[in-house]
């Protein structure tokens, strides 16, 4: 993975001088509230319904065992021994005091990490496909060109004061993984005719409250301008989109509003204008960034059949829990933190220690995060699987429901989060009380389901197979169920089926989805696809006809 | 009044006299012609102008001020750097407005800024510090001295 050069490490440096500075001041009196936020936001600082909440950049979702430690010493020290993997593959602390972040910010700079820019009206973390550069379908790997995004875009001097925030995804292969028809920008690495490597970009793309799908502004960006392109919208983006009404400040607005093809033509002309003083890439530096991610130093294995005398436990975990390695002899490794009775995403510094130890043994000592809230061992020989999977069954790491409906993404809610409408972790624990029978689980098969304690969407809800979204109705939590949204290749948002339920009834309103799905579902078709093909109709008139019947 | 900081090498624009007039750039662009042969004028840039209609005129001006009407506006960074780098202003870019913090003096001086109009809390010698906060960068911008290298550079320079 990308390790830190003198620059690097300066300006992390540099930057815990800076903000160590303005908490001085900010607690000295000589900094207001209102004059703090922006700077402590562009740290991940937040002040929150009980307590600052702190967001540390995980670039693109790659930790090394050395950092994972540290963040788990950081867990232990400064706040209750655990912490919170986020949908934007980052992780939260719940409970730091405001006084010791700068001394956080340290210790995190000591492990080549920090918090810049994870908030804040600035481009946030890049985030990828948690399979990058093992994916066996993959192109390129992205990892390099994530990392050359993360230094442009580090204390951009034009772009830390956007009108709103601002996400770049980033993926190498065919099948999506990064969700990154909802970002702001989507990048894909394709070739052209001539076998040249360069980006598909896709702009305007975001969840929240106006969710909108990202379009099609470039089919072939060439891969030294990726940063005069990226350049071109943002200075468009920065003087053209709207500031004076939040809920109309992203970029999607600029882009709905003018028309994909008046706002390719402004972004091809500033572009044009402006590269002979936008940032190039040279191949020199193209190839540096790549010299970080070479392949590793697989062994020559072949394949190994581990299921013929495997205990069903061992086989339905092989089944759920990894995943194909471009390479033989070599499998993925989901490690699930999403185990019954758990918020899901969170993680104790003992379980941190433990992974990062195991990362070690197994891994080449990396540690990737998912944007659904769960880790993933990468690099694992398919002779250490058996052994891994012990380990973390010992850690309760080893749930075998990755991609059921266990695996649901969930945001921390009205438990934690001072925007959210409604509580999501006591819904997503009556989920998993009602849902716990694996056969049935796998019986339903691949499933989505998404859930956020507000319209702002951390949760992902509108692009979940399921989505939930929690609403404030005269001081009572309810929630509003969507069905149809995915965020794989050709996305699509989910459609409401009908009216809100009160919390004790979620559970009960997904399980009679379920029955449905269960009766119109053809031989081996997963839900989203019954959903596309029946449309949700028949959801909306089952699930809720015979409740309305009856009310 | 508020304190008008220059950066050292500003070297020939330290003459020009701080409480030169300043007009707006819509007045301005009414009557451009009435304004030339003015040995110093002063132009005010609001966030939403686009600086792209002064490049015809820049010859004449010594001084463009552009608003940063708050610390969360930065349609004021764009603006500094289409002047510096776009169109090779070479007179005095002034930073004025309730934005002007020691926060963002070193965005600014790198987007080509080299005056700053600090609001009138701020502390000159904390700002002063505060514009060599960082001493490298990743983005090819306006060169300064302060920052020793910067990563990424421009296809032409």
């Amino acid at each position: 993975m990308y390790q830190y050069d003198s620059t690097d490490q300066s300006l992390v440096d540099q930057r815990v001088a800076q903000f160590r500075d303005q908490t001085r001041r900010f607690l000295a009196g000589e900094l207001s509230e209102d004059e703090f936020r922006p700077l402590r936001l562009r740290n991940g600082l937040y002040i929150q319904r009980f307590a600052p909440m702190l967001r540390i950049a995980i670039p693109y979702g790659l930790l090394s065992s050395t950092q994972l430690r540290m963040l788990a010493s950081i867990t232990r020290r400064y706040d209750r021994s655990y912490g919170h993997f986020t949908t934007r593959q980052n992780l939260q602390l719940n409970w730091p005091k405001l006084a010791e972040v700068p001394d956080i910010l340290a210790d995190l700079a000591s492990v080549q990490m920090h918090s810049i820019q994870t908030s804040g009206n600035c481009v946030r973390n890049v985030t990828s496909d948690h399979l990058a550069g093992v994916a066996p379908d993959e192109i390129e790997d992205p990892r390099p060109y994530c990392e050359l995004l993360r230094q442009w875009s580090t204390f951009h001097p034009e772009f830390t004061y956007l009108p709103r925030k601002f996400k770049i995804a980033v993926s190498g292969a065919p099948a999506d993984r990064a969700a990154t028809e909802v970002h702001d920008i989507g990048l894909h690495l394709v070739r052209d005719a001539h076998g040249e490597l360069g980006f598909e970009v896709l702009v305007g793309g975001g969840l929240g409250r106006t969710p909108m799908i990202g379009q099609l502004i470039r089919d072939f960006l060439p891969m030294p301008d990726l940063l005069s392109y990226c350049e071109a919208i943002l200075r468009v983006y920065n003087r053209y989109g709207r500031r004076d009404n939040i809920h109309k400040a992203r970029i999607k607005f600029l882009v709905k509003t003018l028309g994909i093809a008046a706002f390719r033509d402004e972004v091809e002309a500033e572009w044009l204008a402006s590269r002979d003083y936008g940032a190039q890439l040279t191949a020199a530096q193209v190839a540096h960034a790549k010299s970080f991610f070479k392949p590793l130093a697989y062994e020559s294995l072949p394949n190994i059949d581990l299921l013929a005398d495997a205990e069903a436990e061992f086989k339905a975990w092989y089944r759920y829990n990894t995943h194909a390695h471009k390479v033989s002899g070599y499998r993925v490794v989901f490690v699930s933190l999403k185990p019954k009775g758990i918020p899901p995403g969170d993680v104790t510094a003992e379980q941190m220690e433990a992974v990062a130890k195991l990362a070690d043994e197994v891994s080449f000592g990396e540690i990737r995060v998912t944007h659904t809230q769960n880790l993933v061992l990468a690099e694992v020989k398919q002779g250490d699987l058996l052994a891994t999977w012990r380990e973390l069954k010992r850690l309760g790491l080893a749930t075998p429901n990755i991609g059921t409906l266990a695996d649901m993404i969930v945001c921390p809610g009205l438990d934690f989060c001072s925007l959210a409408n409604a509580g999501t972790l006591s819904v997503a624990n009556q989920l998993q009380r009602q849902f716990d029978d694996y056969d049935y689980l796998y019986d339903i098969g691949e499933i989505e389901l998404k859930m956020s304690g507000c319209m702002n969407g951390c949760g992902h809800h509108h692009v979940g197979h399921i989505g939930i979204l929690g609403v404030d109705k005269h001081g009572e939590e309810w929630y509003q169920i969507t069905i149809g949204g995915s965020a794989r290749e050709a996305s699509t948002l989910g459609q409401v089926i009908g009216p809100s339920v009160p919390q004790a009834e979620v559970a009960e309103t997904v399980q009679r989805i379920l029955d449905v799905y269960r009766e119109l579902r053809h031989e081996g078709e997963r839900f989203i696809d019954t959903v596309r093909r029946v449309t949700p109709t028949p959801f909306k008139e089952r699930v809720y006809g015979k409740a309305l019947a009856a009310a | 009044m508020a304190k008008l900081l220059r950066l050292p090498e500003a070297g020939p624009h330290s003459a020009i006299d701080p409480e030169l007039p300043l007009i707006k750039q819509a007045d301005f662009l009414k009557d451009p012609a009435s304004h030339a042969g003015s040995k110093s004028l002063g132009v005010r840039v609001a966030p939403a102008d686009k600086v792209e209609d002064l490049a015809p005129h820049l010859a004449g001006i010594a001084v463009v001020a552009i608003e940063f009407p708050s610390p969360g506006d930065g349609r004021g960074f764009t603006s500094a750097r289409l002047l510096r780098q776009r169109y090779a202003f070479t007179g005095e870019i002034r930073a004025i407005g309730a934005g002007v913090k020691q926060d963002l003096l070193f965005f600014m001086t790198r987007c080509g800024i080299d005056a700053f109009e600090l609001v009138a809390t701020e502390n000159e010698a904390e700002a002063r510090a505060a514009l060599n906060r960082f001493t490298l960068a990743y983005q090819p911008a306006v060169p300064r001295t302060a920052v020793r290298e910067a990563r990424f550079t421009a296809a032409r320079r």
